[in-house]
């Protein structure tokens, strides 16, 4: 008994030290980024029980089709997808009738060549530039990302003692939320802040100067469901839609997860029971 | 220790077998009829949780390499692959990824807990040797498959860290151009990257098999730090130490689980999510957490050949610990201003593990050199003289009478400062 107690007591000391030590140098850091840290909003998938709101993915879905599309890429994502459980959940039909809406390259047949052909549930979506190269040389000589990973490949940093809470608050939409605040960061640059030729100021940009104009603004996508028609929805509902674009078995991971605690809880706790039975009768 | 087994078979079969392979009177005599100090902590449940994890990041990865295609222009989107379109893949990938993670906060702890008690002192010096090897060997395996995902922090973490090579006199470039297959980073280096983190963890299984053979020759060390001298002061492995590991293993799970769950990228980087580029540099090349605090030492120093040799030193010596600490007396529970250097040495590791994930720039590279020089100062200076001028408290005469002494209340009666080194 004594002995756990000076073991704990002695752990708090150095601790309490330490966090004196670390706290010093935290200023340096919020020097170094001239970005402000993006807002956290409420996504639907997060936390332990999140979903994706299935009406939220397919108009996130439609702004990515109408909008961002026409220059960003998703070449992992496939017109199946949209049909499969834990996503937008279109009927099979709605899928079908999407992918032939598109003309897919196939070939070569008999004879040799490449031909076009109605797409089918199984493509994958069309990339709008051929190459990395087409791509730079219609955006500015910027490559605009492909989508197909991109919602998990954005963060921003949280900073002590922010990253060790997140850990219990189980909050990883770090991504989205900077997504969120770049559609929503587009605006006049500061007083003696030059953007350069061909660029375009937005205050969640690393360094501020962009290259993708101001993508979407308000009523540029008709929503058929009456939510909303502004920048700040749009960008809720594409994020949303990039987010499972790159982790579409979001919702089974979080389902089979739960099942596991219980299970591993439950285990856990026999074990406890039984080791107090075997152990009872000697002294440790 | 666990000197000859008792295990008599009886079955004719059995006793054919046994008598011309004794396979089951080993696992017997090492996993059930082996004494095992009855005062043990749940400390000790960590070298049972690492060899599940072993067998975890084994198991999961065997499946792994069955989707994967290890090519430049295929990597990244094979893993994409497992994540999207195999069946469980997700889960798969994910408990590999974590499991590395998983794998690493068992042995960090597992080695915090045997620099503690004392672990390491004769008669244990060649099983703390060989731990020290697994550690090492999990580094390299850990280094190479965050490599292959092929994203842009595999890419640059192993143009970094292979080009620690270069900084070696007269041969650096050549070791760094014969690690690469060439003179960048490119296909052949994912290729061996591949074949050798596939090769190291049975490597791992061998070094793993000889430092349990050692703990079974010299016995398990325990919190009071004396040696087991009377049936009375052990129990036997099964029931006893099966039932503690396990639900020590399954509270583990718990937490692993946690993470891949829930937060499964918390502990990789959002970069490596982004194709490698070798024409786009990150802004923070920043290694996995576990390499974080030798990560720090290594930018701590100023020339780039010194900084690679304290990196390296940071691990070498752990190797010569046995013999740097002079105490006599094992358990830092009978050592009161070790007891409080070990914790002070601890949190130097975690700031340092801090300061390996910050840019090296301005107060970072200060604090990282006080601390680097700490780290250092621990083991060369602070062990040694301990040894000479610390008093230790009294030592128990037995681990019985450590164990009665505490639930008493009382103080343990003194017997003297060394413990005699006995083999139950």
């Amino acid at each position: 008994m004594s002995n756990t107690m000076s073991f704990r007591s002695s752990l708090l000391r150095p601790l309490a030290v330490a966090s004196l030590v670390l706290g010093l140098a935290g200023p340096a850091l919020a020097q170094e980024h001239g970005a402000p840290k993006p807002h956290r909003e409420d996504w639907s998938f997060a936390g332990p029980f999140g979903k994706f709101d299935r009406a939220q993915l397919q108009r996130g879905f439609q702004v990515f089709k109408e909008v961002c599309s026409s220059c960003h890429s998703a070449h992992l994502f496939a017109f199946r997808n949209l049909a499969q459980p834990g996503g937008p959940e279109f009927s099979e039909a709605q899928a079908k009738a999407v992918a032939e809406s598109y003309q897919i390259q196939d070939g070569p047949n008999d004879a040799g060549d490449m031909f076009d052909r109605p797409g089918r549930l199984s493509d994958h979506w069309p990339s709008p530039f051929p190459n990395e190269q087409a791509a730079r040389a219609s955006n500015g000589g910027a490559y605009p990302p492909d989508f197909s990973t991109l919602a998990k490949a954005r963060t921003y940093e949280v900073g002590f003692p922010g990253f060790l809470i997140d850990i219990l608050t189980q909050y990883q939409e770090q991504g989205p939320d900077y997504i969120h605040a770049l559609l929503n960061g587009y605006k006049e640059p500061p007083e003696g802040f030059t953007v350069p030729e061909g660029a375009h100021y937005n205050e969640y940009f690393p360094g501020h100067a962009i290259k993708m104009p101001q993508p979407i603004s308000d009523d540029q996508v008709t929503y058929t469901d009456g939510t909303p028609q502004t920048v700040d929805q749009y960008s809720r509902d594409v994020t949303a839609f990039m987010m499972w674009v790159a982790e579409p078995h979001l919702e089974a991971r979080k389902r089979i997860g739960f099942q596991a605690m219980i299970f591993l809880i439950i285990f856990a706790g026999l074990l406890y029971f039984t080791k107090k039975k075997v152990w009872k009768s000697v002294e440790h | 220790m666990s000197g000859h087994s008792t295990f008599e078979p009886k079955h004719p079969a059995l006793k054919w077998f046994e008598s011309r392979l004794p396979l089951v009177g080993l696992v017997h005599s090492s996993f059930v009829a082996y004494p095992t100090p009855r005062n043990l902590n749940y400390w000790w449940t960590f070298g049972g949780i690492l060899s599940l994890m072993l067998g975890v990041q084994i198991i999961s990865g065997v499946v792994l390499v069955m989707h994967y295609t290890p090519h430049v222009t295929l990597a990244f989107d094979s893993v994409e692959h497992i994540m999207r379109d195999v069946s469980y893949g997700w889960l798969i990938r994910y408990i590999h990824a974590n499991g590395a993670s998983m794998f690493f906060i068992a042995v960090y702890i597992h080695i915090f807990r045997g620099l503690y008690y004392g672990s390491y002192k004769n008669p244990r010096e060649v099983l703390w040797i060989l731990g020290v090897i697994i550690y090492l060997l999990m580094m390299a395996t850990a280094f190479m498959g965050y490599v292959l995902p092929w994203g842009q922090m595999s890419f640059w973490g192993a143009t970094v860290i292979t080009n620690l090579f270069s900084a070696f006199p007269v041969v650096g470039p050549t070791i760094v151009e014969w690690l690469w297959g060439g003179f960048a980073v490119d296909n052949p280096t994912l290729n061996r990257f591949f074949s050798l983190h596939y090769l190291l963890p049975f490597m791992i299984a061998g070094v793993v098999v000889l430092h349990v053979w050692a703990l079974h020759v010299v016995g398990q060390n325990n919190p009071a730090g004396v040696e087991p001298k009377s049936p009375k002061d052990t129990v036997p492995f099964t029931p006893y130490a099966t039932i503690k590991d396990g639900f020590g293993m399954v509270c583990f799970l718990i937490f692993f689980a946690w993470f891949l769950f829930y937060i499964p990228n918390y502990l990789g980087h959002a970069d490596n999510y982004i194709p490698a580029n070798p024409l786009v540099t990150p802004a923070h090349i920043v290694p996995e957490w576990y390499y974080l605090p030798f990560y720090a030492m290594l930018r701590a120093v100023p020339d780039k050949l010194g900084g690679v040799l304290t990196m390296f030193g940071a691990i070498l010596v752990l190797f010569f610990v046995p013999w740097l600490d002079t105490s006599k007396v094992r358990s830092a529970t009978y050592r009161p201003l070790y007891k409080q250097f070990f914790w002070i040495w601890l949190v130097a590791c975690v700031g340092l593990g801090w300061l390996g994930s910050k840019p090296a720039e301005g107060g970072y590279v200060i604090a990282g050199r006080i601390l680097t020089v700490y780290y250092f100062a621990h083991f060369l200076i602070i062990l040694p003289l301990l040894g000479l001028f610390e008093k230790p408290k009294a030592i128990p005469a037995s681990i019985t009478e450590a164990v009665l002494g505490k639930k008493k209340g009382a103080a343990p009666a003194s017997v003297g400062v060394s413990a005699p080194q006995t083999k139950g």
